[in-house]
C-alpha cells in the first residue's frame, strides 16, 4: 500500500492549517491541486513545440513533433501503427498509366475547426505552399515536382515535372499538412502561431509556449470520436523530471526515458509501459577513405561486433539487431540478407592484410555521448570488441551539430555513429539517401553503389524498385560499406487504466490511447 | 548616485554591449556546427542547399552579416529565428518576464534566508545554531543549483509529492493573463488562487537558484556582522545602553550589508545563468529553457538576440548594484 500523502492531502491539510492561522487559505489550495480527471489525458512529453506551423519551419522536419502536429493537423494521407498507409484527408490517391499525372480525391464531410469545411483549394494550396522553395521548406526537393494542379469536384489532378516514386509515401510524413488556405491567410504567419486551425482529431485550445499546450477534442472530426475530451501536451524536455512527472501523478503518460526508469516503473503497480521498435536504426557510417578503401578491414570491423551482447547488456534487451539499413517492418527488408557474428572471420580478414592485435590497424570513430540512449557507451564496447581482433579505434565525440556540417561536407572520420530515422519504411529514404554518392547525407560514396541505387530514384515499377534496393543492400552487406547496429525500442509508461497502442513511427498520439 | 554619474554609466553600457555582440556573433560562426548543415533535407541537390543558405543569409561574409545584423539591432529588430520562423524579439519578450519572476522570487529567497541566516549565527555565536549556518554554508556551496534542483524534484516531487515538478502553471487552469507577468498580474487582480499556483510552481527551481546564493550571502553577512560588531561605533551603542538585537539589526547590519550587496549582485548574474539548466529541469517556460532549445538547434539568430538579452540583464543588475551599493555607504557615493 502507498503510504505517502499525496498533493492533494497536502494541500488539503496546508489549506486547513492556514485558515487556522489565518492565512489566505486560497495561496495554498489552489486549482492544481484537483485530481486528475478521467476525461482529461495529460503526456510529459520530450520535446518543446516551437512552432505551430507544420510545413516550412526548420523544425516542421524534426519528427520528435510529428504527434502534435498529428493530433491537431491532418496529413494528406495516413499512417497505421504497422506503417501501412491509409486514407487521410484525401481518400483516393495514384498515378495515371505513364506516371505523368497524379489522382487525388479529398474527403467529404472533414472540418476546420473554425467549423467550415475542408475543401480542394485548401489541399492544392497546401501542396503549392509546400513546393515553393521561396518558404524554405526542406522537403521542398518532393513538393516542387508537382505542379498545375486542376480542380474538378473533390477530384484534384496535377502534372508530374519529375516522377518521385515516395511521393504518396511521403504524403503521410513529414511537412505533408493540409492548412486551411483562408485561415493562414488572414492570420498571416505571426497571427497562425496564436491562433493555429487543423482539422485533425484535436483543437488548440491554449499554447504556453516552453511549457504546454492544451487540445480540446473536436467535435465534427471526421475519423473515430477522440477518447479524450482534453489532451494536455506538457513539455518537459529533461528525462529525469519526466520520471518525476509521470511518478508523481503530474502525468499519464510519457516517452523516451532510460531503459532502467522504464523497467522500475513498469514493474511498479500503478503503471503500465509498451517498449515497442520504431523506425529508428543506429547505425556506423564507413567513409571511403584510408584504411577503410581495405575491404578486408570493413569486414572484420563488422564481423567482430556482438550487436547482441549490445543490445542485452547496454540497452537491457531493449532493441533488435540488424543487418542491412531496413529494419523488419520497412517495404526493402529481406531477411535473407545476414551478416554473422565471427571474431575469428575478422582476425583472419585482418590478417590477409596484415594487421593482428600486435600490429592493428588503426583509425578514429566518431560519436556523439548522449544523443541516444547509450550511444558512447555503444561505441567504448565496440571499440573493445575490435581491440580483441587487431582494430584500434580512437573514440572522438561531437555534438550532433558537427556531424552534420561535417557529414555535408564529405568529411566524416573513416567511421562514424548515427542513427538514422525512416518512419515511411522506403528504402529510398535508408538505403538510398545514406549510400547514394550525390546525397548530401551518404558518407560511403562509389560509383559500384551509385549504379545500383542511381537507376531505382526513377524507377516507375515498385516491385522493381524494391527488388533493386534489396539487390543494393546485399552488395552493401557483402562488400562492408556501412556497419548497421540495432533498431532502437521506444520506451513508453502510462498510468494504469490506459490503453496505448504503440506507432513504428515512434509516434505517441492521443488518438492511439483510450481508457482500458 | 547621480544623475550624471548614471548617465555616463548608462554610456559605457553601449561598448559593452557592442563587445559582448561582436564576440557572440563571430563564435557563433566558426564554432562547429553549421545551422544549414542541420536542416538539409536527404534529397536535396547542392542548388537547394545553396538555396537555403541565401535564404537565412549565410552565403555573404561574416562582416556583412554582422553590418547587416547589427543595423537591424539598433532598429530594435532581432531577426527571425531559423527554427520557429518567428520574430526573436517577440519570442524573448514572451518569455522573459517568466524568467524575471523567477530570478526575483530566488533573489528574494535568498536574501532573506541568508542575512537571516547570517544574522542568526553571529547572534548565537559559538553556539549550535552558528553550527548549523556554517554547514548549511558548506553543503550550499559546494552542490551547484542544478543538483539542488534534481534532489528536490526527487524529494518534494516523487517521494513526498507535495509540489509540481515542472511548469509554470496547472494546465488544466484558466487564466488569461493580459501581461507575460504572471505572478505581478495575479497579484494586482487579486487571483490569490493564481498566485499560489504560480508559488507552488516557483518555490523549487526557485530555491534551487537560491541556496547556492544564500549559502554564499550567510558566510560573508556572518564575517563581515562579526567584525562589525567589534568596531567603536557598536561600542558606543553599547555604551548608549541599545539591547543586543536593536545593535545587531540596526547599528551593524547596516554596515555588514556593504560585502553582501556587492556578493549579491555579482552572484545574481550567476544566479540569471543557472535559469539555463534549472528552467530545462524543471520545464519552466523562461529564456534559459529557450536558449536550451536554440543552442541545440543551432538558431543563431535566437541565440544572439538571447545572449544580447542576458548581457542588458547584466549590465542592468550591475547599475542596480551600484545604486544600492551608493545607498549604503556614503563614503563610495560619487558626483
Amino acid at each position: 500500500m502507498d503510504i505517502r500523502p499525496s498533493r492533494r492531502d497536502f494541500f488539503r491539510t496546508a489549506g486547513t492549517l492556514a485558515a487556522a492561522a489565518g492565512l489566505p487559505a486560497s495561496l495554498l489550495t489552489s486549482a492544481s491541486a484537483i485530481a486528475a480527471d478521467a476525461k482529461v489525458l495529460t503526456i510529459a512529453y520530450h520535446t518543446a513545440l516551437p512552432s505551430w506551423d507544420p510545413t516550412v519551419t526548420a523544425v516542421a522536419v524534426n519528427p520528435t513533433v510529428q504527434s502534435i502536429y498529428k493530433s491537431v493537423f491532418d496529413t494528406y494521407i495516413d499512417q497505421n501503427p504497422d506503417l501501412s498507409f491509409r486514407p487521410g484527408l484525401l481518400t483516393k490517391w495514384g498515378w495515371n498509366a505513364d506516371r505523368t499525372k497524379i489522382e487525388l480525391e479529398v474527403r467529404k464531410g472533414a472540418f476546420w475547426h473554425d467549423g467550415s469545411p475542408v475543401t480542394p483549394e485548401d489541399v492544392v494550396w497546401s501542396l503549392e505552399r509546400a513546393g515553393d522553395p521561396k518558404t524554405g521548406n526542406p522537403i521542398q526537393f518532393v513538393w516542387g515536382k508537382i505542379g498545375n494542379f486542376k480542380v474538378d469536384g473533390q477530384k484534384i489532378t496535377a502534372d508530374v515535372k519529375e516522377f518521385e516514386p515516395t511521393l504518396f509515401k511521403w504524403m503521410a510524413f513529414l511537412t505533408a499538412y493540409v492548412l486551411p488556405k483562408k485561415a493562414y491567410t488572414a492570420a498571416g504567419a505571426q497571427g497562425w502561431e496564436d491562433k493555429p486551425i487543423g482539422s485533425g482529431p484535436y483543437m488548440v485550445d491554449k499554447l504556453e509556449k516552453g511549457a504546454y499546450v492544451r487540445l480540446k477534442a473536436f467535435p465534427k472530426y471526421w475519423g473515430p470520436k477522440p477518447a479524450f475530451e482534453t489532451v494536455i501536451f506538457k513539455f518537459v524536455t529533461d528525462p529525469t523530471a519526466r520520471v518525476a512527472e509521470i511518478e508523481s501523478g503530474g502525468s499519464d503518460l510519457t516517452l523516451e526515458i532510460p531503459y532502467e526508469e522504464y523497467n522500475r516503473l513498469t514493474k511498479r503497480k500503478g503503471f503500465g509501459g509498451s517498449a515497442a521498435p520504431v523506425s529508428d536504426v543506429g547505425m556506423i557510417f564507413i567513409s571511403n577513405k584510408e584504411p577503410m578503401l581495405d575491404e578486408n578491414v570493413r569486414l572484420a570491423m563488422i564481423h567482430a561486433v556482438d550487436k547482441k551482447a549490445i543490445v542485452d547488456k547496454l540497452l537491457l534487451g531493449y532493441g533488435v539487431p540488424i543487418d542491412t539499413l531496413q529494419a523488419p517492418q520497412y517495404a526493402a527488408f529481406d531477411k535473407s540478407i545476414t551478416v554473422k557474428y565471427d571474431p575469428n572471420a575478422a582476425k583472419a580478414l585482418l590478417a590477409k592484410s596484415g594487421y593482428s592485435t600486435t600490429k592493428p590497424v588503426k583509425f578514429t570513430i566518431q560519436t556523439t555521448r548522449g544523443y541516444k540512449p547509450k550511444d558512447y557507451e555503444m561505441i567504448q564496447a565496440i571499440v573493445g570488441m575490435w581491440r580483441k581482433v587487431g582494430i584500434e579505434a580512437n573514440i572522438e565525440t561531437y555534438e550532433i551539430a558537427k556531424h552534420f556540417e561535417l557529414r555535408a561536407r564529405h568529411e566524416l572520420a573513416p567511421a562514424a555513429f548515427y542513427n538514422w530515422g525512416n518512419a515511411i519504411g522506403d528504402p529510398a529514404t535508408s538505403t538510398g539517401f545514406s549510400m547514394f554518392s550525390h546525397s548530401p547525407h551518404s558518407a560511403w560514396r562509389t560509383e559500384d553503389v551509385d549504379k545500383l541505387i542511381g537507376p531505382l530514384w526513377g524507377e516507375k515499377d515498385e516491385a522493381k524498385r524494391i527488388a533493386g534496393y534489396q539487390v543494393a543492400d546485399r552488395y552493401i552487406a557483402e562488400h562492408g560499406l556501412v556497419l548497421p547496429l540495432l533498431q532502437y525500442v521506444q520506451p513508453v509508461v502510462y498510468r494504469k487504466g490506459l490503453k496505448f497502442t504503440p506507432h513504428i513511427a515512434g509516434f505517441v498520439l492521443p488518438q492511439n490511447v483510450t481508457p482500458a | 548616485m547621480s544623475l550624471a554619474y548614471f548617465l555616463r554609466r548608462l554610456l559605457l553600457a553601449v561598448p559593452t554591449l557592442l563587445g559582448v555582440a561582436v564576440i557572440v556573433f563571430v563564435l557563433l560562426r566558426v564554432v562547429p556546427g553549421d545551422p544549414i548543415s542541420m536542416m538539409i533535407p536527404p534529397g536535396a541537390s547542392a542548388a537547394d542547399i545553396e538555396n537555403l543558405r541565401s535564404l537565412y543569409g549565410f552565403d555573404k561574409s561574416i562582416p556583412q552579416q554582422f553590418a547587416l545584423w547589427i543595423g537591424d539591432v539598433m532598429r530594435g529588430d532581432l531577426g527571425v529565428s531559423i527554427s520557429q520562423r518567428q520574430d526573436v524579439m517577440r519570442l524573448v519578450a514572451s518569455r522573459l518576464p517568466a524568467t524575471l519572476e523567477l530570478c526575483l522570487v530566488a533573489i528574494v529567497l535568498a536574501v532573506a534566508s541568508g542575512v537571516a541566516l547570517g544574522v542568526a549565527a553571529v547572534y548565537w555565536r559559538r553556539r549550535w545554531p552558528e553550527a548549523i549556518v556554517d554547514g548549511f554554508s558548506g553543503v550550499g556551496l559546494a552542490i551547484p543549483d542544478f543538483l539542488w534542483g534534481l534532489l528536490f524534484i526527487l524529494i518534494l516531487g516523487v517521494l513526498i509529492p507535495i509540489l509540481p515538478v515542472s511548469g509554470r502553471l496547472d494546465p488544466r487552469l484558466e487564466f488569461d493573463a493580459a501581461t507575460p507577468f504572471y505572478l505581478f498580474e495575479a497579484l494586482i487582480t487579486g487571483r490569490l488562487d493564481i498566485v499560489g499556483e504560480l508559488l507552488q510552481h516557483l518555490i523549487l527551481p526557485a530555491l534551487a537558484l537560491a541556496l547556492p546564493l544564500a549559502a554564499a550571502l550567510a558566510r560573508v553577512i556572518k564575517t563581515s556582522l562579526a567584525e562589525a560588531m567589534n568596531q567603536d561605533y557598536v561600542m558606543l551603542a553599547r555604551v548608549k545602553g541599545y539591547s543586543r538585537s536593536r545593535i545587531l539589526w540596526r547599528v551593524a547590519l547596516r554596515n555588514a550589508l556593504i560585502p553582501a550587496v556587492t556578493l549579491t549582485g555579482v552572484q545574481f548574474t550567476f544566479l540569471v545563468g543557472g535559469t539555463v539548466l534549472i528552467e530545462t529541469i524543471f520545464a519552466y517556460p523562461g529564456i534559459g529553457n529557450l536558449a536550451i532549445h536554440a543552442v541545440v538547434q543551432r538558431d543563431l539568430p535566437l541565440i544572439q538576440g538571447l545572449v544580447l538579452t542576458f548581457a542588458v540583464l547584466f549590465v542592468a543588475i550591475n547599475l542596480l548594484v551600484d545604486a544600492t551599493y551608493s545607498m549604503l555607504n556614503p563614503r563610495v557615493r560619487v558626483r
